[in-house]
């Protein structure tokens, strides 16, 4: 399994440096066919020095990354009042920054491509926030979904993985496989929970790469034709046995309320429910996980707000503040020798353990170059799976 | 006398002018109105639709004008989409149709029956959910339905368990969410109804039940439609209902919702999928000719 999770980044490694020349001859979008991934940015200016700070600092977050716990403290340091916004899916998270609103947004990694590749964030200048620095954690430092040609889009937030939750009631043997939620003999059929969105399609695809690797999938978010049309039928084949499409929103009660004992979930969900019963596990097959960055709109109104306050959520204590709590793995390693509690908290979301965080494959974009370095292929787009989803559910 | 009177009266420039020009007249009169209905009303659903026949970056998701008939060939060509729309339809006829059953007999036991004290509870019952906000009604649905919720609690003594989240809970959210919209404008329409004519039914022998049927049935048809307008459109719109109690249901709504970041353009033309149904069920409407009384 580790073997082929570092092929993925090698492999992006070797086509950025194709894309890197590949676009200074033709300047176009992606070429199919001649050199594998290439990403054609728009060229956007990055900040050389720091201002005088502005008023205000308009965030898009989410739930949980902006409160007033730590930013009033940023206010009166700096004197940028916060204006939070909070949404519900990266879909919005996209949409609300092209309306040039906002500042920064807390982008996961299945919105930064676009954001970027759409010229709605700038790049950034690291040498401006000290606080990124060597205490943010390796896996989450240079990752394709926030550094592109060289340039840093993202300052890095958290990290979590999609777990495997379940009623330990019910389910009394620790499950360590997905089986449970993807095979048709599973004893738990109509009592599974599956997130509603077509990112999901990647969970199919990383139970497909174990169980069926004939279909030759090395990498979750770049399947072919054939390799989502799979993966749409493993989900078709669960559609039978859901209880529920999950939302954020409804996640908690279709656990609480008996509708779910199994199904995947965020460690932050599987928390609220306050209830101890409810476990969580990485099965062995790997899972999908996101990866927040905050990113800087291309006309941001208060860029000197918004650096300051990349700086100031990158110092551990703050980056701690705002990991605990999501529930979540912070980005910088420092927080984690604060104190006990800040020990026990990175312990438990393997906040430092790369070899965990080798197991989850963080949301990053669909596009039609394949992502895992095919070139002999056109792989399917985020719009491919998004119809693809409609037809998982019928 | 005459050139005195005229002296006496006071000039109204507005008045007079307005009445030497009819077309002004018309035209101070429609202005607001048209400005809402055309600039703001029209205008807006226009370019939402117009956005139907546009592409989108497979890529960034943004909206590019053009010309392509690809995303409503993509409505009728998969099986999913079509299943959805059936599937909508017949959830909105469902409802339509609930919502007319409890309706009449309410109704006419509010306005017949009940004396003036039971009538104006029972009307704050019916209204009562109007009250509330939209989502707290779903996510109430949603807590009573669950698997440990309150019916399931109810119904255990009898050895039954209710249906869980799915069609038919979606069915029931939508009953309750617009039940006030079909029993108001049916019980304004039997409270018209003239308490003698019950009585002459009555004294020609018709009983509780035929009564219903032949007096006041045909008499309720106008408001039982126009109720229907409301009820029948807003499920064929609904996808909170599918999100919050739908387990795997998926209506045109969840579909829209789905796309109406990532691909408007086929949201947008998703969108035409109702406003088709309302058409055809508003053309049958008019056939009964019972929009002539409205």
């Amino acid at each position: 399994m580790n073997k082929k999770l570092l092929a993925a980044p090698i492999a992006m490694a070797a086509a950025l440096g194709l894309a890197l020349t590949g676009c200074s001859t033709d300047g176009g979008t992606a070429a199919g066919g001649d050199g594998g991934l290439q990403i054609d940015v728009p060229d956007v200016p990055m900040m050389e020095k720091l201002g005088a700070n502005e008023k205000e600092l308009n965030i898009v977050a989410w739930s949980g990354f902006v409160e007033p716990a730590w930013a009033d403290k940023f206010t009166a340091d700096t004197g940028c009042v916060v204006n939070r916004k909070v949404a519900a899916t990266s879909d919005e998270m996209v949409q609300l920054m092209r309306t040039g609103e906002y500042d920064l947004v807390s982008a996961s990694g299945d919105a930064s491509l676009r954001l970027i590749v759409d010229g709605n964030v700038q790049p950034l200048n690291t040498e401006l926030i000290p606080n990124f620095g060597d205490d943010i954690v390796e896996g989450m430092k240079g990752q394709l979904y926030d550094t592109l040609n060289g340039n840093v889009y993202g300052i890095p937030i958290g990290r979590g993985a999609n777990i495997l939750e379940y009623n330990s009631e019910v389910v009394t043997e620790t499950p360590d496989s997905w089986s449970v939620v993807w095979e048709k003999d599973s004893p738990y059929a109509g009592k599974i929970a599956a997130y509603d969105s077509p990112i999901y399609i990647a969970d199919a695809a990383i139970y497909l790469m174990e169980h069926q690797p004939d279909l030759g999938i090395t990498n979750p978010y770049a399947l072919d034709q054939e390799q989502l049309k799979a993966a749409t039928e493993l989900l078709k084949q669960q559609n039978a046995m859901v209880s529920e499409y999950w939302s954020p929103a409804t996640n908690v009660t279709s656990f609480t309320g008996g509708n779910s004992v199994v199904g995947t979930s965020w460690e932050v969900l599987r928390k609220a429910t306050q209830d101890e019963k409810f476990k969580s596990v990485l099965p062995k097959e790997g899972a999908t996980g996101w990866s927040d960055a905050w990113m800087l709109a291309t006309d941001s109104k208060s860029p000197n707000c918004a650096y300051a306050w990349m700086d100031y959520t990158s110092a551990p204590d703050v980056n701690g503040a705002i990991a605990m709590n999501f529930g979540m793995g912070p980005a910088n390693g420092a927080f984690c020798e604060l104190s006990d509690e800040a020990k026990a908290h990175c312990d438990y979301f393997n906040a430092t353990d790369e070899e965990y965080y080798k197991q989850v494959w963080f949301w990053t974009t669909p596009i039609d170059q394949c992502l895992d370095g095919r070139t002999d292929v056109k792989c399917t787009n985020y719009q491919d799976w998004t119809n693809a989803w409609a037809t998982v559910k019928g | 006398m005459s050139t005195q009177s005229a002296l006496q009266r006071k000039p109204r420039p507005i008045s007079t002018a307005l009445y030497r020009h009819p077309k002004g007249r018309l035209a101070s009169l429609l202005t607001l109105p048209m400005t809402w209905l055309v600039g703001v009303y029209i205008l807006s659903l226009a370019i939402m639709l117009v956005t139907a026949f546009w592409t989108t970056d497979p890529f960034t998701s943004r909206v590019k004008p053009g010309f392509t008939l690809d995303n409503f060939a993509q409505l009728a060509t998969v099986p999913a989409y079509g299943m959805t729309a059936l599937r909508t339809l017949g959830i909105a006829l469902a409802v339509t149709l609930i919502c007319a059953a409890f309706s009449v007999p309410l109704a006419v036991f509010m306005s017949q029956v009940a004396g003036p004290k039971l009538r104006a509870v029972l009307a704050v019952l019916v209204t009562l959910p109007l009250w509330a906000g939209y989502l707290v009604k779903v996510i109430g649905m949603r807590l009573v339905w669950t698997e440990n919720g309150f019916f399931n609690w109810a119904l255990e003594p009898l050895g039954i368990s209710g249906p869980g989240f799915g069609v038919l809970t979606v069915t029931l959210t939508l009953v309750y969410l617009w039940f006030p919209y079909m029993a108001i404008p049916v019980y304004t329409a039997v409270a018209q109804i003239p308490p003698n004519l019950f009585d002459a039914s009555s004294d020609l022998g018709a009983r509780g039940f035929r009564t219903i049927r032949t007096v006041v049935a045909p008499l309720l048809m106008p408001s039982l439609i126009a109720g229907s307008i409301f009820t029948f459109s807003l499920s064929l719109g609904d996808y909170i209902s599918a999100m919050y109690v739908g387990g795997s249901t998926q209506m045109i709504g969840s579909i829209i919702a789905q796309n109406i970041n990532l691909n408007p353009p086929l949201a947008a033309a998703f969108s035409f999928v109702p406003i088709v149904l309302v058409i055809v069920y508003l053309g049958a409407v008019r056939r009964t000719g019972a929009l002539n009384n409205l």
